[in-house]
């Protein structure tokens, strides 16, 4: 055949489009294979590695910690940098260890060449410390101080040691929840006591209660706070004991340099021995720490600890925006379709409308600050909230403005999926519906917009989609690195929209970029980054299976 | 009767397309004069936008008998049928003048309550259109859009509604299934029987049985026949033998204009216009 001929046929185009197709395909499954088993692999527990170097000048270092990756370089690259190498040598191998041990060597990942190291070893009695503070520790056990008095040492130190962990953990575990539970909610009693107090101290100045009022709802409120003071006063002592308690025991640990360590059993929340733990074992652990990750709340700057709050924080945020979003895009697209005359004026706005869709993330940050946050915030905090000001209820970004402003982001969407749907329910079944005597208002609430419910649900699914993966504009209105409390918990009103909010997306960007530790951190953005594309898809099928169960009730209305 | 048969036998030889449907037949001659008259059009012209698909229509329809409108496409019978619920309405560029009195009144004039008009006069289109919803809410749908919420009551007139409409043996075991699980043909007499649960005065039927097979179609003649002991019932088709079979009276429109309208039987054996007798003969065209 000729090439000609070969042309005509045809079979070029397929070849084309095949071949755009696969290019596709690879792309989106090498990425996500990429995070696959990035994000996965982080909680797989790796070997302790022990090595002795030495070092050009002739020192001798004794390495202990994690391989986390090694390069190959070209040597000139090294020298360049002002480390010294022989001349003869072209490539240069190098290892990234993680060392750990922070608040021993100030850092916990160094690089060391290969070129003067012995062979590596993995000593069985290695161990690895999960910290609340420092990050891991690594290094040897060598006994354990209750009140400074040793009760523990060699073989019996490993099962006693696992023992006072739990114990500990236990105590913090207590604490924690008194911190955060019982402190918490006699905080926002006090926080509700003092606006109270300012509330009734403006209503006095305006002058729509009397002296003698104002007097005795203080005397109330007076009444309360030393109720709330005392509450208080017992959780601290509490806490005291407990902090008492959970500082009783003491960890001494060499580390590689053959110094003795002193770590307190309150900061550990782990120790393990990966060189002599079975692919079980590792699994459990595995299991245990991904649990940890999922359902932790962060520490050390996002570097370590779970995801928790941001997990919570983007389906929170999510939820909000599509209670907002669907009854504006639906009510807009029926108008747009059922009500508003047809001709050049509603071409613009719809027009209009699209292209909303198309406008740059962050333009909407911007105007939901600017309008929401600033005007809007503004005008509710004096309205509503003068008693809290100067300190900003509303006025302030937060997790209503993040989802005012994502809603807004994903009107198009939703108009135009709703729109369509609508245009497609065929006219005999209106006109069945006025032909009974029903009014176009009754026709349209009772056959159409049931109809057209599914068109809804995947305008829906495609605003989530699109909300649960953006960034830009969050941070502008209403996504923090760090928040202290949930939007939902058990203080009235228990739902807080004015609260700020973690955003998955947010935190990923803040993790991989921001974070001070960078080393730590990376294996932390793809885990993050999976859990964000499991989220989603999970929010997408759950709305997907909806809209098919919608579709399975209205069979066969579009034939 | 003996002159009767002669003139019958007589027009079987030219009008091929409805031989042998009035043989036997104990039909007899109807005349509009004798009538109740329930619905009246006067001089009702029909235009959409510069076109003008109704031209001067002026017609009695007798109550409680059967209208049949026939007449080629585009003859403006769909157009005459729905201007009496005023679905016209619903087209933007429809403009009418002319009066169609419903009782007496005028159904065009200012203040009528166009969806009380359409409760008064059903109607049921060429396709099966029932609801996405059970078959016993389709029925139910017209009573409570007036409100009506007593369950027995909508029990009672979904039963009777459904036996009307000879539909309540086949669904009295699913009756709150999805409506879209019917055939075709059950489909239609489910919209028949949604249209009469209301009770309407007269019921509109705009090609019922042409997306039918003949064994639905049966059935739905059948129904007309039923139904006519109740209902003003007014049918527009170009089935000829259809209308032959199930009218009373029969209307012939050719391009907007009403050609001829009389009795049945005599429109059918003894024409007075030369065009109607093209048309029902099959040399139309």
């Amino acid at each position: 055949m000729t090439l000609k001929n070969w042309f005509k046929s045809g079979s070029p185009w397929i070849w084309l489009n095949a071949g755009a197709i696969a290019i596709s395909m690879i792309m989106v499954v090498g990425l996500l294979a990429l995070i696959l088993v990035r994000g996965f692999s982080h909680f797989w527990p790796s070997p302790i590695l022990m090595t002795d170097l030495t070092t050009h000048d002739g020192r001798q270092v004794h390495i202990v910690g994690e391989l986390s990756r090694s390069q190959v370089l070209p040597a000139q690259v090294l020298r360049d940098a002002g480390v010294p190498i022989d001349d003869d040598i072209q490539l240069v191998t190098r290892h990234l260890i993680k060392q750990g041990n922070r608040d021993v060597w100030g850092r916990d990942f160094v690089w060391y060449p290969e070129v003067g190291m012995t062979e590596w070893s993995y000593p069985r009695d290695a161990m690895r410390l999960e910290r609340r503070e420092w990050g891991d520790f690594y290094g040897f056990p060598v006994r354990i101080l209750e009140q400074g008095r040793t009760v523990a040492e060699g073989d019996q130190l490993w099962p006693e040691l696992q023992q006072r962990i739990r114990r500990a953990n236990e105590i913090f575990d207590e604490i924690r929840r008194i911190e955060r539970g019982e402190i918490g909610n006699v905080n926002h009693r006090m926080e509700r006591v003092r606006l109270s107090e300012r509330r009734m101290d403006l209503q006095w100045r305006e002058g729509r209660i009397t002296v003698a009022e104002r007097d005795q709802g203080m005397a109330a409120l007076a009444a309360q706070r030393l109720e709330l003071d005392q509450e208080y006063a017992v959780l601290q002592e509490r806490l005291d004991a407990l902090y008492q308690d959970v500082r009783r025991d003491t960890l001494v640990a060499r580390v590689m340099d053959g110094r003795e360590w002193q770590i307190p059993m309150a900061q550990i929340i782990r120790a393990v021995k990966p060189n002599d733990m079975s692919v079980f074992g590792k699994t459990g652990l595995y299991l245990k720490q991904f649990w940890e990750f999922m359902s932790g709340y962060p520490r050390e700057a996002n570097t370590e600890g779970g995801i928790f709050p941001a997990i919570f924080g983007t389906v929170t945020m999510v939820f909000v925006m599509s209670i907002i979003v669907t009854p504006f895009g639906v009510l807009a697209a029926i108008y747009l379709r059922e009500y508003a005359r047809q001709g050049p004026l509603l071409r613009v706005i719809r027009i209009s409308v699209y292209n909303l869709a198309g406008v740059p993330s962050i333009v909407f940050g911007v105007f939901g600050l600017g309008f929401f946050v600033y005007f809007m915030g503004g005008a509710i905090d004096r309205n509503f909230y003068p008693e809290a000001l100067p300190s900003p209820t509303f006025g302030t970004p937060g997790l209503m403005w993040a989802s005012f402003t994502l809603a807004l982001l994903t009107l198009p969407v939703v108009i135009v999926a709703t729109e369509e749907g609508l245009s497609r329910i065929p006219s005999t079944i209106r006109h069945g519906s006025l032909a009974l005597g029903a009014t176009k208002a009754e026709t349209l609430w009772k056959v159409v917009v049931p109809l057209a419910t599914p068109a809804m649900m995947t305008g829906l699914i495609l605003a989530i989609a699109r909300a649960a993966g953006e960034v830009a504009p969050l941070m502008l209105v209403g996504v923090v690195k760090l928040a202290p409390t949930l939007p939902i918990d058990g203080n009235f009103p228990f739902i807080h929209l004015e609260r700020k909010i973690m955003h998955l997306g947010f935190h990923i960007y803040d993790v991989g970029f921001q974070s001070p530790n960078v080393e730590a951190a990376q294996p932390l953005v793809y885990a993050t980054a999976l859990t964000l594309v499991a989220l989603i898809v999970m929010l997408n099928l759950t709305a997907i299976s909806i809209r098919n169960h919608l579709r399975e009730k209205y069979r066969g209305e579009s034939d | 009767m003996d002159g009767m048969t002669t003139m019958t036998e007589q027009n079987t030889m030219t009008h091929g397309v409805t031989a042998g449907l009035f043989e036997n037949s104990e039909r007899k001659r109807l005349r509009l004069a004798d009538e109740t008259i329930a619905l009246e059009v006067q001089n009702l012209n029909l235009y959409y936008g510069d076109a003008q698909a109704l031209k001067s229509i002026s017609m009695k329809v007798a109550a409680k008998r059967v209208t049949a409108f026939i007449g080629p496409s585009g003859c403006g019978k769909s157009t005459l049928l729905r201007c009496f619920n005023r679905m016209n309405d619903l087209v933007d560029a429809c403009r009418i003048d002319g009066r169609i009195l419903l009782e007496g009144a005028d159904i065009y004039e200012r203040k009528v309550d166009v969806a009380e008009l359409r409760r008064r006069v059903g109607m049921v289109f060429q396709k099966p259109n029932p609801f996405p919803k059970s078959i016993y809410e389709n029925v139910a749908y017209g009573l409570r859009l007036q409100g009506v919420r007593d369950r027995k009551v909508l029990d009672e007139v979904v039963e009777r509604s459904l036996r009307s409409a000879a539909l309540w043996d086949e669904v009295k075991d699913r009756l709150h299934q999805n409506a879209f699980g019917l055939s075709g043909g059950q489909q239609q007499r489910l919209v028949i029987a949604r249209a009469i649960a209301i009770e309407p005065e007269v019921i509109l039927l705009d090609e019922p049985a042409s997306a039918l097979d003949p064994i639905s179609t049966a059935k739905i003649e059948e129904l007309i026949y039923e139904l006519k002991e109740d209902y003003t019932i007014l049918i527009v088709t170009h089935n000829m033998q259809q209308a032959a079979r199930v009218s009373d009276y029969t209307a012939y429109m050719y391009l907007g204009e009403m050609i001829e309208y009389g009795d049945t039987m005599t429109l059918f054996t003894n024409p007075k216009k030369k065009a109607t007798e093209d048309y029902i003969t099959g040399r139309y065209g």
